[in-house]
């Protein structure tokens, strides 16, 4: 297994928001995590990434091989975890390009190809996320992804308060990051939160995963389970019982 | 006895408004004087790289003119190009007679003792002055250094654009690298005439027992443009300075731009005061603070007297160590209805949420608050000139990376 979580829980402002949650990643699959406003995804992803946040109380998570249940947020993601945030903080006076020069060894070529694939270009010279509308936010979260070029990608309503015309775009390069364009030797992996289903049109995720009041209580086909919840709500998905 | 005089005799023992007040008489009158030196020969290397730290080229390549005076004795001055009038202002008052049209008339003879000691006691300083319609094209540069131990250093400047000339100016000040005590009290005086622009751009980089007092008024004349920008790395042991703008005529503009960076035993109260005189007036005031264990008070105040005028003001501080207290007093005065006044203040510590979505991305936490900080004195300072917009970004991200 790529990532595998296991018996995790996890208290924010002392109040447990996780509980018993496992979860397990292979090599090159795409997992997606339904459920309600407040059911405990985003605190997931950021239990999954270290943020300080997110106090683990039970549990551990396993990257790679290694344990890394408290290790600090850098080196999650130089151990190849990366994530796309719903709503990333503001930066003054930080430049797009500016951080993205840091990351790594990336070629100001590649930096600019991958900003013009994505529409961005004319953002690389503003304040990070200063000001940006909400698929600025995303288009500039998927472009720092791509230069660090992360094994594990975890997307956090990728598709947010974007419109239909740059839903487009992310989702193709969402579906490149993924490496869904490959057949074969597919090495990259993702764990996606999604309320509206339409990034699903991108990435033919490989399992979906239904959270309710921080546990984990369902799992399965990810179109089968996004139907049965836009027909009939997330309680009568968790129902069913898989 | 000459009215200045008279005047100044008045106030030379009025305590300033603001910032701790300091003996005048702890510091020495007299300096041995420097012989002229325009190649700076005299200068050495460790002095001219010091020089150099506050943005003053001993190359003087893309420069329009150099004016070095050390201690009481300008010891360069020299100018480049036609219309750009550069003299040491001793050599101005000579020739123009006194300047009586200007000599002491945007700042008060007897504001306080500071201002009274430089009217009595005058050494020296710069006279830059663009003529009617011509554009300086490189920077004029100026530094004010001091090399004696204990000695009192007051300086008179003026700078006067013509109507639409453009001038550039970058005053460097700053002390000998061993230099312990010291006192530079600086009076400046601008004129701007009607169309003409005028950036300036202060880089200090002091010593820890070093008193500073500048004392700066300009007078902005209709559609002209004032940009100040400056920047204190090294502070002093105490900086205190409240330069003023008064913006006397229609769509006059002025911004102006301070970042401080104060270490332990410094106290630095700078803050800067615009008052909008005229309709189509517009100013804005950004401050970037930042203590590492001193004591800074960031003041603006913007005074809008007429309608139709625009201001905005901006004190922000970081406070990055256990010691160290940042005061953020930002003030609006509006005489009438019709002005557009805004202003935000901030004083905190840096942002965990900040730091941790740059370490997600790989990034120490050293390097994350590195580039937290960069940002945060990151002021945009438009209109520059790129080569100087650059100069002032490479210094900040030298002062960023020093923070740590």
């Amino acid at each position: 297994m790529l990532l595998a979580i296991e018996n995790l829980s996890v208290e924010i402002a002392e109040k447990e928001v996780l509980r018993d949650v496992n979860l397990a990643i292979g090599q090159g699959e795409t997992h997606v995590l339904f459920g309600k406003n407040g059911s405990g995804k985003t605190t997931l992803l950021m239990a999954i990434m270290g943020f300080s946040g997110c106090r683990i109380t039970g549990g551990k998570i396993t990257f790679k091989g290694v344990d890394i249940t408290h290790l600090p947020i850098n080196e999650r993601a130089k151990l190849g975890i990366g994530m796309s945030f719903q709503r990333p903080p503001t930066v003054r006076g930080l430049k797009v390009h500016d951080l993205i020069r840091t990351f790594n060894n990336n070629s100001e070529e590649t930096i600019e190809q991958v900003a013009g694939n994505l529409n961005f270009t004319e953002f690389m010279e503003r304040d990070i996320n200063l000001g940006f509308s909400g698929g600025e936010i995303k288009k500039s979260e998927l472009l720092q992804l791509i230069v660090q070029n992360p094994e594990l990608i975890l997307l956090d309503e990728p598709e947010s308060g974007v419109d239909l015309e740059n839903i487009k775009i992310i989702g193709r390069v969402i579906k490149k990051l993924l490496q869904k364009n490959l057949r074969r030797q597919r090495f990259k992996s993702g764990l996606v939160i999604t309320h509206t289903g339409l990034i699903l049109n991108y990435l033919e995720a490989d399992k979906g995963h239904l959270m309710l009041n921080g546990r984990i209580i369902c799992e399965g086909n990810p179109r089968e389970m996004f139907e049965t919840i836009e027909s009939r709500g997330y309680e009568e998905c968790a129902r069913c019982q898989r | 006895m000459s009215k200045i005089d008279e005047k100044a005799g008045t106030a030379l023992k009025k305590k300033a408004l603001y910032g701790p007040d300091i003996d005048l008489d702890s510091f020495k009158s007299e300096a041995a004087p420097h012989k002229y030196d325009p190649d700076l020969s005299l200068f050495s290397e460790g002095e001219k790289k010091h020089i150099e730290g506050v943005g003053f080229l001993t190359s003087h390549r893309e420069r329009t003119g150099s004016f070095v005076m050390k201690d009481h004795s300008p010891v360069q001055c020299s100018i480049r190009q036609d219309g750009v009038e550069l003299l040491s202002m001793n050599d101005a008052l000579k020739k123009y007679n006194g300047l009586t049209d200007y000599w002491w008339k945007a700042v008060d003879i007897d504001a306080d003792k500071y201002t009274a000691q430089v009217a009595v006691a005058f050494h020296d300083g710069y006279f830059i002055r663009a003529r009617a319609g011509i554009k300086a094209e490189y920077p004029v540069q100026a530094c004010l250094y001091i090399s004696g131990e204990g000695i009192a250093q007051n300086v008179h400047n003026m700078v006067i654009a013509e109507e639409d000339s453009e001038l550039h100016i970058i005053t460097g000040c700053t002390t000998a690298p061993h230099l312990k005590k010291g006192l530079h009290v600086g009076v400046s005086e601008f004129y701007i005439k009607k169309g003409a622009m005028v950036t300036f751009t202060m880089l200090h980089t002091w010593g820890e027992e070093i008193v500073v007092r500048p004392r700066t008024s300009v007078w902005v004349e209709e559609g002209a443009t004032f940009m100040s920008n400056y920047v204190c790395m090294k502070p002093a042991k105490s900086v205190q300075m409240y330069p003023s703008v008064r913006l006397m005529g229609r769509n006059a503009v002025a911004r102006l731009n301070t970042i401080l960076v104060a270490t332990k035993g410094s106290d630095l109260d700078v803050g800067g005061r615009v008052s909008l005189e005229a309709s189509g007036a517009k100013a804005e005031i950004i401050s970037r603070a930042i203590t590492r264990g001193g004591n800074i008070i960031a003041r603006g105040l913007l005074i809008g007297q007429v309608a139709d005028v625009k201001a905005h003001l901006e004190c922000n501080g970081l406070i990055l160590s256990e010691e160290g207290r940042i005061r953020a007093i930002p003030e609006l005065d509006g005489w009438v209805a019709g002005v557009e006044m805004s202003h935000e203040a901030a004083v905190g510590k840096i942002s965990q949420d900040e730091i941790e979505y740059l370490m997600s991305r790989g990034l120490s936490e050293d390097e994350a608050t590195a580039l937290i900080v960069r940002g945060f004195l990151n002021v945009k300072m438009e209109g520059l000139p790129k080569e100087l917009q650059d100069e002032i970004e490479r210094i900040i991200y030298e002062t960023g990376s020093s923070v740590f």
